[in-house]
């Protein structure tokens, strides 16, 4: 049996081992490090466990039993220090252990902008479980106050959850509207506009110039003089692939991991796959294309053939009650159309964005139910002209029987 | 039946009779106690016997206040009673004293009382000594007003209704009866269905749904019909010599039938588009068919030959014997409820009074009668002369009452200006809202139907009450009570003492048998014994007993007792005009004359909700005109903007348009401007059906619909609004895009800021929906588009009444595939639109009693099924 070590039990992780234990479970002797003593669970999860809507345990995919019944020798709670490409060994706490494959998963890290005041205890990323628990201890006291730093989709989701447990919070985003990179401005304004209305405080164009406090975090100050008193900190600013380990074992790196279509690495004996991995230039960190980045690593070890293909993304915001839906790219741009659909009634906005009759991206605020099949639209690249007339009202609207040309068209009978 | 209200509850039912068409149906009405008016036919009416079209089953939807004229006006302003009244008398008397009894006229209504036409032909002619009052009643049926009295020497319907149900063979001319007299039409179809062999034959250029349920359609060519008779004259000549009814009463059959004498089936075939095999068929069913019974309307009359036409169908009649006897008979149905009341008093220019005219003796018998000294010596104007006059100047003061020449007349935009010019106009209507009464100096508040009271007499000769069961709204008062009040103030008081109608018709029924010992036809002096309240539906002549049929007996009111047959050679054919179209116009099933009544009613107005041309798909591909795209059509500088729709029941080369739109409803939708004022020579009726127009697609950026709960304000570039339930619905286009709008909107919709808005927009493609939402329910939805606009109308005109509604599905202008749209209304009595039946037809409903029990349809008035039955054939078919 061939030696198989994966470092980190993230989600795309788990996906990796799901696959690759699927079939011939006599190929690989398979050892697994995670730095999380949990198990793997769903991160995307963690808002709802935070604001309370969800319990820590409903969000574990793979626990240590489901390792065990597939024979993987499972180390948590115990992270890789050093990859020896040479000895073709991952050193950890609990000494060398060899491998003939490897398979890099180490996911990312928070970024952590180097802020005066960025080492106060207070000031927390919302990455993992511990992230959580620190925020759910501040939070537990009545009357604390949070500053969210970041209004994409992890910052809103934290800020959202804070709220729901009572935290007065505050979302700082350096940008001119929340989530810029999955909305455009009239979405992100609804957005803003139902945040304010459940009492969170947005703040556009927010750059944050210092943490202050003295042991504990006491406020944000801002470049624009303002200061902002806060209890808890979350930087949710962005995130960075995690490569300490490949870079130090000398392979190819750029922002990530360097990988082929294959997701083998410069060295092929080494494959990397997630929020680390880097594939054509991008880096990915929305579920989807990591989990096909999973499905193909599997498939090579397994001697296939196939290949990771970029595809494009959907995004959508966990926080109960707002539903936001993006998918693709909807950047104007000269050779571009839009359809755009307002709905002040019920707080609705649609927005489709068309190029040569192919559809490139989605923005759906309000009622989401048809954005898995824009997305669909989008990843299909189909002509939409037969449909486009009525593809912004969805699917149910679209697939209606054609109308007649009198009473369709006028008001005879015909 | 001679009870005059029938106690129901404890509410009175007030027996009363249709304002509509000329079938003049018996209608119970009960007010209730939240102020609606419960509506049902009269079971004991012999018109109807309990039946009613969908028009007269929606009565009680027109009768609110909104757009009544509740008081009188001078110039705009409010006035008592007596100001107006004074003013109008003294218009008039100084109009005669300077310019003489000429330059005064009174253009009346087919929708005018008996009592009120009674009145005013009396002060026109016997007192202010002109008989310049003439109405609309001109452009229905005076062809055949002159043809009866050419053929019978005086103005006689001889048959009655019953001779449809028991004649072996019926042809309808000219007539639509399935939308326009259709209680009529429906008493037919019961009789077929009992008797199939029974055999329908229509006449009409158009396959109309009359045409669907006939065994027999010819297609005729426009004013193809006097030589479709002179071929049947022809025909039955060489097949016998005669009636030996013709021998013994008529006079003039020889020459007859010289002047057919070339017209044998070839040359008819080819005089009128019809193919040999079916002439052939119509002739010999004619000859083989003892009970004939020719019906015949306004594709008759209405034309330059309209006259003759009537000639040419009586001399058959006469020729063959076939007149007077049950089952048999010409059969002129008038348009109107009181069409033929107005002949009865003289209420037509060249008429004097009481079916006499103008000869000497009548003159002076009338004159004494009425004790008048400036007694009227001859005919006045006829409806097209008479603007034409007023056009040159020559009319000073005009009266109009409860008509709308500036849409009804031919040449319309032409009457409107010759009002405009002249000097005093008087408009007395139940609406301000009428495209002529916005010309009037003054506007009389008139008493509509359910507040005024008297006589209607319907097609059959049958005089019926009108009763009312509504206080007078306002100070609306009957006509016959201001034309009494203005003769008064003219100085004619002892000779109108009138306090209420039954007065009136009591000096009429006198007049009637006044010197007449059986020389004229009309003598309603037996009705002086019986109370006038508690009248009867009765058919005259009644001297001692009411007269089912006259002419059995071969008794005419000529001088000789004889009746003539008229030697009628067909007219050459109309002349083509190469590019031009022939224009046909009429009536649509759910509304009636200018719709100041029925365009009040959203189910009325759902059948068709906008004015459209009929055009055959030939003509529409080589012009360029697509299906519900909108046409402009044009002859001598006037235009007409409706929408196409393309359909195989228009002939090649012909087009139709309704007549009823007007400038209340659609930015141009009043045909009547392009028809050419030409009158047959012998009656003066306007030939309404035949003008030729130019066709050609309308170009237009923005074709729109909208539905609103307020009627919104209506300036765009072509518009047509329709009543809807909760508010109103509309098609619009527009010429070019607004800059802005949000902005358009809320000018037009309004801006109100409880108004929550919704938009769709894709502005590559030029397509966008606006809806407005007030307290979660909608306040209006727009639509627009480079093409006409496609949108489930139905589904959209019914959220206006939701109590929830859904944004997404409102601005797609569809309900999606969950929720079905029941697609263009067909049945207007339950609101069954043609998807839910062609579904239920689908479903196994095969039949009209099927589809009834499924889904309600055709099972009230009726006047749908036809319709129906067209979509079962077509439903059916499609699944072989």
């Amino acid at each position: 049996m061939e030696k198989l070590v994966v470092i980190g039990a993230g989600m795309a992780s788990g996906r990796f081992l799901e696959h690759l234990t699927e079939r011939n479970r006599e190929r690989f002797e398979i050892t697994l490090f995670g730095a999380e003593a949990l198990g793997t669970y769903n991160r995307i999860l963690l808002s709802p466990v935070l604001a309370g809507e969800m319990a820590l345990d409903e969000i574990v995919t793979h626990g240590p039993d489901w390792y065990r019944e597939r024979g993987i020798t499972v180390h948590l709670g115990n992270a890789v220090t050093a990859i020896d490409r040479g000895k073709r060994q991952v050193i950890s706490r609990r000494g060398a252990t060899p491998y003939d494959r490897l398979v890099i998963a180490t996911g990312s890290a928070p970024a952590m902008p180097p802020l005066p005041g960025i080492g106060l205890r207070g000031v927390t990323a919302f990455r993992d479980i511990d992230d959580l628990q620190r925020m759910l201890r501040v939070a537990q006291v009545p009357g604390r106050r949070a500053v969210v730093i970041g209004g994409g989709l992890l910052g809103l989701e934290a800020a959202a959850a804070l709220h729901q447990r009572g935290m007065t919070v505050s979302v700082l985003h350096l940008k001119g509207h929340l989530m810029d990179r999955q909305l455009d401005p009239a979405s992100a304004a609804l957005l803003a506009r139902e945040f304010e209305r459940r009492g969170i405080r947005i703040v556009l164009g927010a750059a944050t110039r210092a943490i202050l406090g003295s042991g504990h975090v006491e406020a944000v100050a801002l470049e624009d003089g303002s200061v902002i008193e806060a209890d808890l900190v979350v930087m949710a600013a962005g995130i960075r692939p995690e490569t300490r380990l490949a870079t130090d074992a000398g392979l190819y790196v750029e922002r990530g991991i360097v990988v082929d279509d294959g997701m083998a690495t410069s060295d092929p004996a080494v494959l990397a796959l997630g929020e680390c991995a880097e594939h054509d230039g991008v880096c990915y960190g929305l579920v989807a294309p990591l989990y096909d980045m999973a499905r193909v690593a599997a498939a090579r070890l397994h001697g296939g053939e196939a290949t990771f293909r970029p595809v494009r993304t959907a995004t959508q915001l966990k926080v109960s009650g707002v539903s936001v839906f993006s998918a693709g790219d909807f950047a104007g741009a000269g050779d571009r159309e839009d359809i755009v659909l307002q709905d002040e009634a019920a707080g609705a906005y649609r927005r489709l964005v068309l190029k040569d009759g192919r559809l490139l991206g989605a923005v759906l605020y309000g009622d989401v139910t048809d954005g898995s099949w824009f997305f669909d639209l989008v990843r299909e690249g189909a002509d939409t002209a037969p449909i486009r007339e009525l593809m912004i009202f969805g699917r149910g609207l679209a697939d209606s029987a054609a109308l007649e040309p009198y009473g369709g068209r006028c008001s005879l009978p015909g | 039946m001679t009870e005059t209200f029938v106690t129901d509850s404890a509410q009175k039912t007030v027996r009363t009779t249709c304002p509509y068409c000329g079938v003049g149906c018996g209608v119970l009405a009960r007010p209730e106690a939240d102020g609606s008016v419960t509506i049902a036919g009269d079971p004991d009416h012999p018109a109807n016997f309990g039946r009613l079209c969908s028009k007269g089953a929606a009565l009680g939807e027109t009768l609110s206040l909104r757009d009544r004229l509740l008081h009188p006006q001078i110039e705009g302003q409010e006035v008592r009673w007596d100001e107006a009244l004074d003013f109008v008398a003294e218009r008039f008397t100084a109009a005669i004293r300077q310019f003489g009894p000429d330059s005064v006229a009174i253009y009346g209504s087919g929708q005018l009382l008996t009592e009120d036409y009674y009145v005013a032909n009396k002060l026109m002619k016997g007192f202010v000594g002109s008989a310049n009052i003439d109405t609309n009643s001109r452009l229905c049926m005076a062809s055949s007003v002159a043809g009866h009295k050419r053929a019978f020497g005086s103005d006689t319907v001889p048959g009655n209704y019953r001779d449809l149900e028991l004649a072996d063979l019926v042809v309808l001319v000219g007539s639509n009866l399935a939308w326009c007299h259709p209680v009529l039409h429906q008493r037919l179809m019961a009789a077929k269905a009992v008797r199939p062999d029974m055999r329908i034959v229509v006449v009409d250029p158009r396959r109309t749904v009359s045409a669907d349920g006939a065994d027999l359609h010819l297609p005729i060519r426009a004013d193809g019909d006097i030589a479709l008779f002179a071929g049947l004259l022809q025909h039955l000549a060489t097949r016998d010599s005669g009636s030996d009814y013709a021998a013994a009463h008529t006079l003039g059959s020889q020459a007859a039938i010289l002047a057919v004498r070339n017209w044998d089936l070839a040359r008819v075939a080819e005089a009128t588009g019809i193919a040999e095999r079916d002439l052939s068929t119509f002739y010999s069913w004619f000859v083989g068919t003892e009970n004939v019974v020719t019906v015949y309307s306004q594709g008759v009359n209405q034309s330059a030959t309209g006259s003759d036409k009537v000639n040419a169908i009586i001399n058959c009649h006469l020729y063959s014997g076939r007149i007077g006897r049950p089952g048999m008979g010409p059969f002129s149905v008038t348009g109107q409820p009181n069409a033929m009341g107005g002949r009865e008093v003289g209420g037509l220019a060249n008429m004097l009074a009481a079916h006499m005219d103008f000869t000497p003796d009548a003159i002076d018998r009338v004159g004494r009668f009425w004790g008048a000294k400036r007694m009227a010596q001859k005919p006045g104007l006829r409806a097209v002369e008479l603007f034409d006059a007023m056009a040159a100047g020559r009319i000073k003061a005009v009266w109009i009452m409860g008509t709308n020449p500036v849409v009804s007349m031919p040449d319309a935009d032409r009457v409107r200006d010759a009002l405009k010019t002249c000097p005093f106009v008087v408009v007395s209507d139940m609406t301000a809202r009428t495209d002529t009464a916005e010309l009037a100096h003054v506007l009389l508040p008139a008493a509509p139907w359910g507040e005024k009271d008297g006589t209607v007499t319907n097609s059959e000769r049958r005089i019926s009450r009108q009763r009312p069961f509504l206080a007078p709204a306002g100070e609306a008062r009957p006509d016959w009570w201001m034309i009494t009040e203005v003769a008064r103030r003219m100085g004619f008081a002892k000779a109108f003492p009138y306090n209420s109608p039954g007065e009136i018709f009591r000096e009429h029924a006198l007049l009637s048998g006044f010197e007449n010992g059986g020389k004229r036809d009309f003598d309603i002096s037996g009705l002086l014994a019986g109370g006038y309240e508690t009248m009867d539906p009765t058919q005259w002549p009644v001297r001692e007993t009411p007269t089912a049929r006259l002419f059995a007996g071969g008794e005419f009111y000529t001088p000789d007792g004889k009746a003539r047959l008229l030697p009628i050679t067909p007219p050459p054919p109309i002349t083509r005009v190469p590019g031009r179209l022939m224009l046909n116009t009429g009536r649509v099933r759910d509304h009636w004359h200018t719709m100041t009544r029925t365009g009040k009613t959203a189910r009325l107005s759902a059948h068709f909700a906008e004015p459209f041309v009929e055009i055959h798909p030939e003509d529409a591909r080589r012009l360029g005109i697509r299906k519900a795209s909108l046409v402009r059509l044009a002859r001598g500088g006037r235009e007409a903007v409706v929408r196409a729709l393309v359909t195989e029941r228009q002939q090649p080369g012909n087009v139709f348009v309704p007549m009823h739109w007007t400038g209340q409803f659609a930015s141009s939708g009043r045909v009547d401007a392009l028809v050419a004022p030409q009158i047959d020579p012998v009656s003066g009726q306007p030939a309404l059906k035949m003008s030729t127009v130019t066709v050609e697609p309308w170009r237009t950026a923005l074709h729109g619909f909208f539905v609103a709960t307020e009627r919104p304000r209506l300036d765009m570039d072509y518009w047509a609004w329709a009543e809807a339930a909760g508010g109103v619905r509309g098609e619009f286009a527009l010429k070019e895009e607004p800059a802005y709008w949000e902005g358009w909107i809320a000018e037009r919709f309004g801006d109100g800021t409880d108004v929550q808005r919704l938009s769709v927009g894709d502005r590559h493609a030029g397509r966008r929906s606006f809806a407005g939402v007030r307290n979660g329910r909608l306040a209006f939805a727009l639509f627009v588009s480079p093409d006409p606009v496609l949108v489930a109308r139905e589904w959209v005109v019914g959220q206006l009444e939701a109590e929830k509604i859904d944004g997404i599905r409102i601005l797609a202008g569809r309900p999606g595939a969950d929720m079905p749209d029941r697609g263009p209304i067909v049945c207007a009595c339950h609101g069954v639109g043609r998807n839910t039946i062609r579904a239920a037809v689908r479903g196994g409903a095969e039949s009209l009693d099927a589809v009834g029990a499924a889904t309600r349809a055709g099972t009230n008035c009726g006047a749908c099924r036809s319709e129906i039955a067209t979509l079962i054939r077509t439903e059916t078919a499609m699944v072989d």
